[in-house]
């Protein structure tokens, strides 16, 4: 769906992208993680021309978008950042409507969808449609960020450290929702970050970017057991073990669980890391169980299947 | 109480006049504040989008704000002339520093968070200008809308100064004529605008951010509404007059006229300093003068006679201590050398030399006492000290200078000057404080500022030079103790002035002369 081909940008005598190349699949999260200036920013925002490229390419389900109208381009894709950018003097109803009004959606329109969002982000709308962001908390107002970017349900997201502005508790309380809004689970997502947790829990691929260039491009068993160079490895030293466990997803070692019956009860889905279901196993004294969302198939997760896949992950390398 | 009760009856007198002069002064601040918003908001604007260009327009607003009022103002007349036109102008260029420097900063210090995610949202640049980035900096644009504001109230005060009128004409007048009452109804009106307008815009500023849209539209709307107070006078082609503020409140100046001589001319207050100068560039037609003033000779002017003598004699003569008389009896013979020796037109030449010519009046002084055989070199003698005062202006300066080689050269006595006394009342107590010792002083002053004698008395003495000096030369010996010496000759009274050139065409002579052509037209 993207396709990125030798992006590079200069500033002056400095190099802040440097030949970096990816493509994401529709419906694909890619994380591009990296210290900052490591261009990673810089990268996400010349997706929306933000920021222009010195040289290279970008294609958009197959259209060079560099030969687009940087604002069309802009009204098709979400973004959210940072610091969130909600206008102070917009209430929360109109700042999520202010790319319907700029695609000048008829009215009805944009307050059912607006009621919509508000709903799903659990920001009752009665409640917060006429509100200022001066009167929200942190953790709110991301989530009107998040309902302005899904306004027009772009295909596109683009985030630069959506979650960056968060205290910890908030920002795990937030991730979670987020990865469970329907809303989101069909978008094709770019998301930029610092934070290793951050990126192993949401990405379906990652990009570990430094000084510009692209390190390593990978899903996340494999950038922790197959690690392309010493930069990686040192990259992750710290939480190693931590990370040997979230990158890992039950459904990759569906093969290896033993089978149960239909009739059981389930509390893993098969998307939940090995770390997630470790912490139900000790939790839970009970055999443990996880459903393929899919197939409907049930199996068991025993804390012997998850050592043994572990260390054959571990052997492979 | 009794000053208060007069201020309000000085206000109920001259209702009319003060709420035109308000009507003016308003008209005079929108009118420039308009043209300032409307060319410096766009142009904060550009140089918080081209960011290399702000130093330049930045510096170049300071550098005009730094220009002392009077001077713009003065700085005007050659390019625009007087009035209404050079006073906007010059108002406008004082609105524009701070309105350029609020818009820039307030665009400037708008969330660079908001301005990214409305870039990233689709907004095209004039979206992003008129809904995200006005109305963020609205309030500290409107807050330099307020200081214009009450910078341009202030300022339009001086606009009196060049023929534009406003709260100015009151307030200049009051000073000229010692009239405390006409200056605080000037000046009162002019700080209550000032405070009005800062409120009402301090409310504006203090608006919901969230209303600041409505605003953008609001305001010009009140500015234009405002300044179209100001209708601007049809073109006449009468003639026009020029009076100073002082000229404007005397019983012997414009009230006068208009007694005396039943004289109705259309006219503008404008300041002494460039009145002459608006007078040679046919901006005026008949501007109120003094007889003896060096730019008459400079632009090419004649006095009109004063036939119905309203203006009343001002002969210049030493005021002396009659105590330093008596000390030194060789005192007034020295004096007195001066008596009789300087006419009008040779006072007009000698002020010529100072005020045009720019010479020194030490060596005016001293080319004239040479030409007439009066000069003697400086004895250096020790016998005591007397001490000269002066007002400040060139006449006075050369009239002592002439006094100190007099003294010297002829008296064993030393000079001691004390130049640039401010005005009349200055001078006149440092004498009889025993300050200095003499100054030269006019008939004229001595008995309207000085001796204030009663109207009929005024009446009476008026249009006898004799009798005015006698009459003063008395009660000066009698309640003070000085002493009026013989006159020099000439008499530096207000007088009335037209162009040579044009006052022969229409053959006017006299000021009732003057009074038939207005009529007839």
């Amino acid at each position: 769906m993207i396709d990125v081909q030798q992006l590079t940008k200069t500033y002056y005598d400095t190099v802040a992208v440097n030949d970096v190349s990816f493509s994401v699949k529709e419906g694909e999260t890619l994380v591009l993680l990296g210290t900052s200036g490591s261009g990673k920013t810089t990268t996400l925002r010349m997706l929306n021309r933000l920021t222009e490229p010195s040289s290279g390419k970008i294609f958009i389900d197959n259209k060079n978008i560099l030969t687009q109208p940087p604002e069309e381009l802009r009204r098709n894709m979400g973004y959210v950042l940072q610091g969130y950018g909600l206008f102070p003097h917009y209430s929360v109803a109109e700042n999520i409507a202010i790319v319907p009004k700029l695609l000048k959606w008829p009215t009805e329109k944009i307050r059912n969808r607006v009621d919509e969002l508000l709903y799903k982000l659990q920001l009752p709308p009665e409640q917060y449609r006429h509100v200022y962001p001066a009167t929200l908390s942190g953790g709110q107002k991301q989530r009107v960020g998040l309902a302005r970017a899904l306004a027009t349900d772009p295909p596109i997201l683009l985030m630069d450290e959506p979650f960056g502005a968060l205290d910890m508790l908030t920002r795990f309380a937030v991730r979670k929702e987020f990865k469970e809004l329907d809303e989101l689970k069909k978008k094709t997502i770019i998301l930029v970050t610092h934070d290793v947790q951050e990126a192993f829990e949401l990405g379906d691929k990652i990009g570990l970017m430094d000084k510009g260039k692209m390190r390593q491009l990978a899903s996340p068993p494999e950038l922790i057991f197959r690690p392309a160079d010493d930069f990686v490895k040192a990259f992750f030293k710290h939480h190693l073990f931590q990370l040997e466990w979230q990158s890992m997803r039950l459904k990759n070692i569906w093969n290896e669980l033993p089978e149960a019956g239909n009739a059981i009860r389930a509390t893993l889905s098969a998307d939940h890391t090995l770390w997630e279901a470790m912490e139900e196993l000790v939790n839970n004294n009970a055999p443990v169980y996880v459903i393929d969302e899919e197939t409907r198939l049930r199996k068991e997760v025993t804390f012997e299947h998850l050592k043994m896949a572990i260390q054959k992950q571990k052997r492979q390398n | 109480m009794e000053e208060q009760q007069s201020l309000w009856q000085f206000i109920a007198q001259q209702s009319d006049k003060l709420w035109q002069q308000t009507v003016t002064h308003i008209g005079l601040t929108f009118t420039a504040l308009l043209i300032a918003v409307l060319i410096g908001l766009p142009l904060g604007v550009f140089i918080a989008r081209r960011q290399k260009f702000a130093p330049a327009v930045l510096g170049f607003a300071g550098i005009l704000q730094t220009i002392p009022s009077i001077a713009l103002l003065g700085f005007m007349i050659p390019l625009l002339g007087i009035g209404a036109f050079p006073a906007i102008a010059a108002l406008f260029l004082y609105a524009l520093l701070p309105i350029i420097r609020n818009t820039y900063t307030g665009i400037k210090e708008v969330d660079a968070a908001v301005v990214d995610a409305a870039k990233g949202m689709g907004m095209t640049d004039a979206q992003i200008l008129l809904k995200v980035q006005m109305p963020l900096a609205m309030p500290v644009i409107l807050a330099g809308i307020r200081t214009a504001t009450v910078i341009n109230v202030g300022v339009a005060t001086l606009a009196a100064y060049i023929a534009a009128g406003g709260l100015g004409e009151f307030i200049f007048g009051g000073i000229a004529l010692n009239n405390t009452n006409m200056i605080l109804a000037g000046a009162i009106p002019a700080a209550l605008l000032a405070i009005l307008f800062d409120f009402l815009l301090s409310l504006l500023q203090r608006m919901q951010l969230r209303k600041m849209h409505r605003l953008v539209i609001i305001l010009p709307v009140i500015f234009i509404a405002l300044s179209s107070f100001y209708v601007f006078s049809a073109v006449d082609k009468s003639l026009l007059a020029g009076f100073t503020p002082e000229f404007m409140g005397r019983e012997d100046g414009y009230l006068g006229l208009k007694s005396k001589y039943h004289l109705n001319i259309r006219n503008v207050v404008i300041s002494d300093a460039v009145m002459y100068k608006a007078e040679f560039e046919k901006k005026l037609d008949v501007i109120s003068g003094y007889s003896t003033d060096g730019r008459l000779k400079a632009y090419g002017l004649i006095t009109l006679k004063d036939d119905k003598a309203i203006f009343p004699p001002y002969y210049a003569a030493p005021l002396v201590r009659k105590e330093v008389l008596v000390k030194y009896a060789e005192l007034a013979t020295a004096l007195n050398l001066l008596a009789g020796k300087i006419n009008d037109s040779i006072m007009t030449e000698l002020n010529y030399r100072v005020d045009y010519l720019k010479q020194l009046p030490e060596r005016t002084a001293k080319d004239f006492l040479i030409e007439k055989g009066l000069y003697k070199p400086p004895q250096n003698g020790n016998k005591g000290t007397v001490r000269l005062g002066s007002k400040i202006f060139g006449e006075q300066y050369i009239l002592i200078n002439m006094y100190k080689m007099l003294i010297e050269g002829y008296t064993h006595l030393r000079v001691e000057t004390r130049t640039g006394l401010g005005g009349t009342k200055i001078c006149f107590d440092a004498l009889i404080n025993n300050q200095i010792d003499l100054y030269p002083e006019y008939t004229g002053t001595g008995l309207l500022v000085v001796l204030k004698p009663s109207k009929k008395k005024v009446a009476d003495l008026m249009g006898n030079r004799d009798s005015v000096y006698q009459y003063v030369k008395k009660e000066f010996a009698e309640k003070y103790n000085l002493a009026w010496l013989p006159p020099i000759g000439f008499n530096n009274a207000y007088a009335l002035m037209m162009r040579k050139e044009q006052a022969r065409r229409l053959k006017i002579r006299t000021i009732s002369d003057l009074k038939h052509y207005t009529d007839r037209k």
